[in-house]
């Protein structure tokens, strides 16, 4: 468990961590999501010991760590930009924090070997960082980290400098390492994607604040402000409400529509739009509409659905809200 | 090249959108055959260089000035191949006190702590600022300002004292000199080096639990090396013949020998030559252990590193005894493993 109280940093007048307050439970994998210059990465690196607070305290595992450097919170971290060790190969860079520690030398190398295993890069050991890409890069820093058996994994927008397909390579990979080694992770990410894809509870930080913790479901359902729903999927401004665009129903005539069942409380009804354009996206087709208000907003509903609507721009077509994910105010329960 | 891209452009203008682009060269044109550039000028330099180097080396062969003889009488002489070994000793005396001092010294530049800071400013300041050769004359001349010194607690009781003069030969007061004078250059070019070195690295390091002289000496420092080293090798070199300035301390250097030797026989030049030769015999091995020490710590900072002279000649007889034709390519396949 790793527990940050009050933290606070300033830079100057800019307040990077404005009283944060999170508790991060032993053996989850934790995101922290927020748009740069939201104080994630900043919170990353104060549980590291990278960043000094101006006040409030870090626990990790029951001990107060606010006040010791780095080397001696039994951390791992992992950088977005590597930080490999330029001057030793793979091998070295992963024994090296074991040699520093004076492990015994068969020891390291049996650790080593199963470490480079794990992450793929077996056949690599002697190779210098220059002559890996950067995937391999960030899975030998990976490795690095691991090696001294940290009790949280700490790691920076690993997957930013790399490639998309690659990205996603990677972090379906941690998510299956993580379920092996079941390291405490923490992972700072501004990509809502990746958050979703690999955590199993989500910080969402704004401003230097937290404005919502939880699992990927529940934030994703049931956002506590619309700050958090438009940080984790697309919105459309639907009467006076915000809902996700594949929650919006079109029909063609009015009274279909209105007899459509709309779990949703407070619903405006049925709003008249005109169809502005159509864009199929692969699986599913958005739909830009303007409505009779002048108001525009997106759809996003299946294929096959638009191709019974048959729609084309300039008709009128009758949207509605369905599903859960609507916000209308902001729930106190839910609020952090 | 200027007329195909200045044409281009118009000529697409005026034609109706449907038509294809206009094309530079018709198909059927015979193919171009490249010729090198032709540039008579670089051939008029080459001739006059060529003639004033073998002017140069013919003065060199039949001037009876240089006096080869006696060159070679006094070239590997008993005195002047000990003079040569103490001019070496004050080198490495120099250089590795000096970067000790360096070292020290740039380390409290980068300091957190102001006054730490601001002692080793004034220093390199203060010693970059004095000439070496007066420099040399004041600790020479260290006697005259303090007849003994004491070792003890500062300000307080002496537990014995030795005379400066002792303590302090002529060698003495030259190798101090030297390293004094070579700490305040050091410590720039060690703190550039430091410098060059990425935050991430550090950080890498302390959150590998690394505690911080090791990150210093394991981490940073040897990848400082590789922007360091062509600069201290540089000082190095300097250093070597900045110890000819020693002579006035009237240390038997090599200099300072050469100096006594053509003062008894008056064969000036021949013997300014041998001392020169020297020079640049010693001069040249040093940089050849340059490239290779820079080589050691270049490791890792490319995916390949370029091939020592030594092997570059091997693989190209290599590939001269295998194909001729394919020379080229051979080499480089040869470079990569």
């Amino acid at each position: 468990m790793i527990t940050v109280t009050d933290a606070r940093k300033n830079y100057g007048s800019f307040a990077a961590l404005d009283d944060v307050s999170l508790d991060i439970p032993s053996g989850s994998l934790t995101a922290l999501l927020g748009p740069s210059g939201s104080g994630k990465s900043t919170l990353l690196r104060s549980i590291a010991g990278l960043e000094g607070l101006d006040s409030g305290t870090v626990t990790i595992e029951g001990r107060d760590v606010t006040n010791e450097p780095p080397q001696r919170r039994g951390i791992g971290f992992v950088f977005q930009h590597y930080a490999a060790f330029k001057h030793m190969t793979v091998r070295d860079n992963v024994a090296f924090g074991l040699t520093i520690r004076k492990r015994p030398k068969a020891e390291t190398d049996k650790k080593v070997d199963e470490l480079l295993e794990i992450v793929g890069l077996d056949g690599f050991r002697n190779r210098y960082p220059a002559q890996l890409s950067g995937g391999q890069r960030q899975r030998m820093a990976l490795a690095r980290a691991l090696a001294v058996d940290p009790q949280v994994l700490l790691l920076d927008e690993p997957f930013g400098a790399l490639d998309a397909k690659v990205r996603t390579d990677l972090r379906q990979w941690l998510r299956r390492l993580h379920d092996e080694v079941h390291v405490t992770t923490v992972l700072v990410t501004h990509d809502q994607e990746e958050a979703l894809d690999v955590a199993d509870r989500i910080a969402v930080l704004n401003k230097g604040r937290i404005e919502q913790v939880g699992d990927p479901v529940t934030l994703y359902e049931r956002p506590a402000n619309d700050f958090v729903m438009g940080f984790l999927g697309s919105v459309a401004h639907f009467g006076d409400q915000l809902v996700r665009p594949h929650d919006i129903v079109l029909e063609r005539d009015r009274a279909t529509a209105l007899a459509l069942d709309a779990k949703v409380a407070g619903s405006p009804g049925v709003v008249e739009a005109v169809v502005e354009r159509v864009v199929p996206l692969g699986f599913e087709v958005r739909v830009d509409l303007r409505a009779d208000s002048g108001a525009r907003f997106a759809a996003q509903i299946t294929r096959r659905d638009a191709a019974d609507l048959q729609l084309r721009e300039g008709e009128t077509v009758h949207a509605r809200a369905v599903g859960r994910s609507s916000v209308v105010e902001v729930d106190p329960a839910l609020a952090i | 090249m200027t007329t195909t891209s200045a044409v281009r452009p118009v000529a697409t203008d005026q034609q109706p959108a449907a038509a294809p682009p206009p094309t530079t060269r018709p198909d059927h044109a015979p193919a171009l055959t490249v010729v090198p550039r032709r540039n008579p000028w670089t051939w008029v330099g080459v001739a006059a260089v060529a003639v004033l180097v073998a002017m140069f080396v013919n003065g060199l062969a039949t001037n009876p000035g240089w006096d080869w003889p006696t060159f070679a009488r006094y070239f590997a002489t008993e005195t002047v191949i000990k003079a040569l070994g103490t001019t070496i000793q004050l080198t490495v005396l120099g250089t590795v006190a000096g970067f000790v001092l360096g070292v020290v010294l740039a380390a409290m530049r980068l300091s957190p702590n102001a006054f730490l800071r601001s002692v080793a400013w004034a220093y390199i300041w203060a010693f970059r600022s004095i000439p070496l050769i007066v420099q040399l004359l004041f600790w020479f001349n260290i006697a005259y300002l303090y007849q003994s010194i004491s070792f003890g607690l500062p300000f307080g009781p002496s537990f014995g004292s030795v005379a400066t003069n002792d303590l302090f030969g002529a060698l003495g007061a030259a190798v101090l000199g030297l390293a004094l004078h070579q700490a305040a250059y050091a410590a720039e070019i060690i703190r550039g080096g430091i410098l060059s070195v990425d935050e991430g690295q550090r950080e890498a390091a302390s959150a590998l639990g690394i505690p911080r002289r090791r990150q210093f000496l394991r981490i940073v420092l040897p990848q400082a090396m590789r922007s360091i080293l062509p600069n201290a090798a540089n000082e190095v070199i300097s250093l070597f013949k900045g110890t000819s300035i020693v002579s006035v301390l009237a240390i038997p250097e090599l200099f300072y020998q050469v100096q006594v030797i053509y003062g008894r026989n008056s064969r000036v030049v021949p013997l300014l030559l041998v001392a020169t030769v020297w020079y640049i015999i010693l001069t040249t091995l040093l940089s050849v252990g340059q490239y290779y020490v820079e080589r050691h710590f270049a490791r890792g900072s490319s995916r390949t590193l370029p091939p020592t002279p030594l092997q570059r000649l091997r693989t190209r007889l290599a590939a001269f005894g295998t194909s001729t034709s394919r020379a080229a390519g051979t080499t480089t396949a040869g470079v990569a493993r």
